[in-house]
């Protein structure tokens, strides 16, 4: 199977639509027939780095390429930056405002999720220069296969 | 359990989806953190929360639960309704509190999103 690759753009702080990349990435994945489990995870990292850009991030840049062997995530925005990645990846730490933790976000589990669900999530940022967070899955392990 | 006994249980009304009232489900999970939801084995599950927000409808349908339940008789607006429709997600509310809600659903032997009970 060639790579597909389909982007979709965020605008920051649009909660209405915040949630539409990922459901159509999810659609789109199981129109391709990939494992459910493998959707969900999918599904999943989307939506929690999706609502991470809409937060805090400013408008981005939704991507998902699809492989063969492996399904690639990647979102990219515009907004202020980490300043420490492994601090922003621990459980419960959180730079959210409140009007975010009303929505039922911003309690610091956005990160873990994704690292959790995903093989492999590289985060590359820089205070002031934006925020790049790319997740990789593995399809061959659970591909076609039943949902467990 | 099927979502027209949870009805009965909870007491609670459908706001949209009662065409799939026949839909069976045997675990819950409670929360107003989406992130918890999204964390957790939601799949094929049903949803109990007090917020009524556009994104419990589109953590719903990410973590592929059943049916969402609101407490205190909440009800979100026509737009998130509508919403839940398009994704043919079932929902309800209940006049009772979570706390309550939750004590009605586990004596009929529901358990929660992991089996534990």
């Amino acid at each position: 199977m060639p790579a597909l690759k389909k982007c979709f753009h965020i605008k920051g702080r649009d909660f209405i639509h915040a949630g539409k990349a990922s459901i159509s990435v999810q659609n789109m994945l199981k129109q391709l027939n990939v494992a459910p489990s493998l959707i969900r995870r999918i599904a999943v990292c989307g939506y929690e780095g999706e609502m991470n850009a809409v937060m805090h991030g400013g408008d981005a840049v939704f991507s998902v390429e699809i492989n063969t062997d492996r399904i690639v995530l990647e979102i990219s925005d515009e907004g202020p930056g980490i300043a420490d990645i492994d601090k922003a990846k621990e459980k419960g730490f959180s730079t959210a405002a409140d009007e975010f933790r009303e929505m039922g976000f911003g309690a610091g589990m956005g990160l873990p999720n994704m690292e959790n669900n995903s093989d492999q999530m590289i985060i590359e940022s820089e205070p002031g220069k934006g925020t790049v967070v790319r997740m990789f899955f593995e399809t061959c392990e659970t591909s076609g296969s039943q949902d467990g | 359990m099927k979502l027209f006994e949870l009805a009965e249980t909870l007491e609670a009304t459908f706001i949209c989806g009662e065409n799939r009232e026949n839909v069976g489900f045997d675990k819950v999970g409670a929360s107003d953190l989406m992130s918890d939801i999204l964390s957790a084995l939601s799949e094929d599950g049903i949803l109990l929360t007090g917020l009524a927000t556009v994104q419990v409808v589109n953590t719903a349908v990410i973590a592929g639960v059943r049916a969402i339940v609101f407490v205190r008789n909440k009800k979100p607006n026509p737009g998130v309704i509508e919403m839940a429709r398009e994704h043919e997600m079932p929902m309800l509310t209940t006049p009772y509190s979570m706390f309550v809600s939750c004590g009605r659903l586990y004596a009929t032997g529901l358990t929660g999103l992991n089996g534990a009970r």
